[in-house]
């Protein structure tokens, strides 16, 4: 080993003394302020990251972590053989793709539409409404399309079919996504039309002056203004087609749509939490927050390339 | 000459185009206002609509046909009545812990000088891409013996890293002289962060609280896995059990003896149990609505 000099000591000391004078002076920095966050933070979210261990153990309470049998990779073997896999993988991929896919232009579109609105008082009455889904809740939200699109509701009698949506496979995806929609895309298009208030009036102004049309205004003023937060939102919520959120799909999944609705969040919920397999379930979701983290990766560096080096 | 009228016919054509997508466009926004206003509106109806009138003449704006009939029996229901006190009283606490807390963090994060802000921003960032998961988290919740308390609903999500950039970036706008000035008259870090940073922070304190509330009063996943006890239950556990499981309190319609009535009078009560329990939130809504933009903006501003 080698043996610090002198002078590396002293090129060191600094660092550290200076380290020490600042904690010093600035406690509150550290106790006051960010402890709380920090313990809650470990306790919270890292410690919960150790207990990953029993996805490679046939894990009993009893024994705890240490004492339950170490079985290796056998978890996941169980998981890529299983009958169910392929399908609850294929379910996560369709439903969070197909939901990116339609979800991610509305809110460009509706802040653009919004925003050609000149009248101040009209387009804040407007905003109002389209913010509003957002605050109803998930479980309401389901019930209202339960209602709406059971057998013999409204939208059957408008259509004057007997449809059972909520039990048929083939439109859980579209009631999903299009209530989604529904929900989101006013809330979502908020941080668009935050944007384009940015965007000075003169640009535009001096567009229509040289004769451009709407499209041609929109295509090089607005959309360019867009393009930054476009690729940071894209980036978001490309990265995390896995994470797709468990409560809104639990809250609409019927024993009858299972055949499309069942993902990997409500596999791993129903193995853990109902069936008591605590290893297995701990397996499936790591192997769904790995390809996550996968994604977010892979997507990051997609954009940077193409977008001259900017992702997030 | 036939320039001239080859300009006018061009800038005529111009105006057609343009015409044609304000048309497109305007029409676009109306048919998205109208999906968003008539669901809404046909629930209100629905809910104080005689069930007999609705199944066999639908909804009518007639007021002979309307009835209090399903918020009467819905409030009959004490589990609502719980399910609401538990509400409020876990959307509040959760909101002041977590603003609180997240509002403190941010605070040194956002200093240039702070020493440590590389690796406590990697700390906090890192937990936004990777976690533990569900099992590993409620066996630690369990170990830790907060399973059936209302800290198991409080204080895992109190910590909240995307609050925490929000902030932060909102302290960030604020003049670095504002502290200097501070410093000098020999202010502690506390004195600064109450006296001087908070009374000019309220649009994100306002933002942050909004988020934060929300948030809790429309959760049901942790409650449903934490919590077993019934008296514990937040209103959205509650309605989860009329609106998604369709248990409806066998109490509240005990007095109809038909099938047939019992469902049409069970669709009346979800109706207007949908409409109480989104009461709260749409009356905060327009009080906060003015901060909506202002804390999104902050926001993009450096994700």
């Amino acid at each position: 080993m080698k043996q610090l000099t002198v002078k590396d000591r002293k090129k060191q000391a600094p660092y550290f003394y200076r380290f020490g004078k600042y904690v010093k002076k600035n406690w509150q920095l550290y106790l006051i302020f960010l402890m709380p966050a920090f313990l809650l933070t470990l306790i919270f979210k890292y410690l919960p990251m150790f207990g990953i261990i029993i996805a490679f153990e046939e894990y009993s309470p009893l024994q705890g972590y240490f004492g339950s049998q170490w079985i290796g990779l056998y978890n996941f073997k169980r998981l890529f053989s299983s009958t169910e896999f392929g399908r609850l993988f294929l379910n996560t991929l369709k439903l969070s793709g197909y939901n990116l896919i339609w979800s991610f232009f509305p809110p460009i579109i509706l802040a653009l539409l919004l925003n050609r609105i000149s009248r101040a008082g009209l387009r804040r009455k407007a905003q109002l409404i389209v913010y509003l889904p957002y605050f109803i809740s998930t479980i309401v939200l389901a019930g209202m399309i339960r209602l709406f699109f059971s057998s013999v509701g409204p939208i059957n009698s408008i259509l004057g079919t007997t449809i059972d949506f909520m039990s048929e496979p083939s439109w859980f995806r579209t009631l999903y996504i299009g209530s989604g929609i529904w929900q989101g895309a006013g809330w979502a298009s908020i941080i668009y039309t935050a944007t384009l208030s940015g965007v000075s009036q003169e640009l535009i102004d001096a567009a229509k002056i040289d004769g451009a049309t709407i499209l041609q205004q929109i295509r090089h003023v607005e959309l360019p203004a867009l393009k930054p937060v476009i690729v940071i939102q894209f980036i978001l919520s490309a990265g995390n087609i896995m994470s797709i959120g468990f409560e809104k799909v639990y809250a609409m999944q019927t024993d009858l749509n299972k055949v499309t609705s069942d993902i990997i969040p409500t596999y791993v919920y129903r193995l853990g939490l109902e069936m008591g397999d605590y290893g297995y379930s701990t397996a499936v979701g790591l192997f769904n927050s790995v390809i996550n983290l996968i994604l977010l990766i892979a997507v990051n560096m997609i954009v940077k390339k193409l977008n001259e080096g900017e992702g997030l | 000459m036939a320039a001239t009228t080859m300009k006018v016919r061009q800038k005529k054509k111009i105006f057609t185009q343009d015409h044609v997508i304000t048309v497109i466009g305007n029409l676009l926004l109306a048919i998205f206002l109208l999906l968003i206003i008539i669901p809404i509106i046909y629930i209100l109806l629905c809910s104080i609509m005689d069930p007999a009138t609705r199944s066999s003449v639908g909804v009518t704006f007639d007021i002979s046909h309307w009835t209090l009939e399903g918020y009467e029996r819905v409030f009959q229901d004490e589990n609502i009545w719980r399910g609401f006190a538990n509400s409020f009283f876990y959307s509040i606490a959760f909101t002041a812990i977590s603003v609180v807390i997240t509002m403190f963090a941010a605070y040194p994060m956002s200093r240039e000088d702070f020493m440590g802000r590389k690796f406590f921003n990697a700390f906090f960032v890192f937990t936004m891409f990777f976690g533990g998961g569900l099992m590993p988290t409620y066996l630690l919740m369990d170990q830790l013996d907060l399973i059936n308390t209302i800290w198991a609903i409080l204080l895992p999500g109190a910590a909240n890293v995307w609050n925490l950039i929000l902030a932060r970036s909102y302290y960030k706008t604020v003049p670095g002289e504002l502290r200097e000035a501070a410093a000098v008259d020999g202010a502690s870090d506390m004195q600064y962060f109450f006296k001087v940073l908070m009374p000019v922070c309220k649009p994100i304190l306002a933002v942050l609280c909004l988020y934060q509330f929300v948030a809790m009063w429309n959760s049901y996943f942790d409650a449903m896995i934490y919590l077993d006890k019934q008296d514990m239950q937040p209103l959205q556990l509650v309605i989860r059990a009329i609106l998604v499981q369709n248990q409806i309190n066998p109490n509240l319609i005990a007095d109809m003896e038909k099938m047939a009535e019992t469902a049409k009078l069970a669709d009346l009560l979800k109706y207007s149990t949908i409409v109480i329990s989104s009461v709260p939130l749409l009356l905060m809504y327009p009080f906060f609505s003015k901060y909506f933009e202002k804390g999104i903006m902050i926001g993009s501003v450096k994700g």
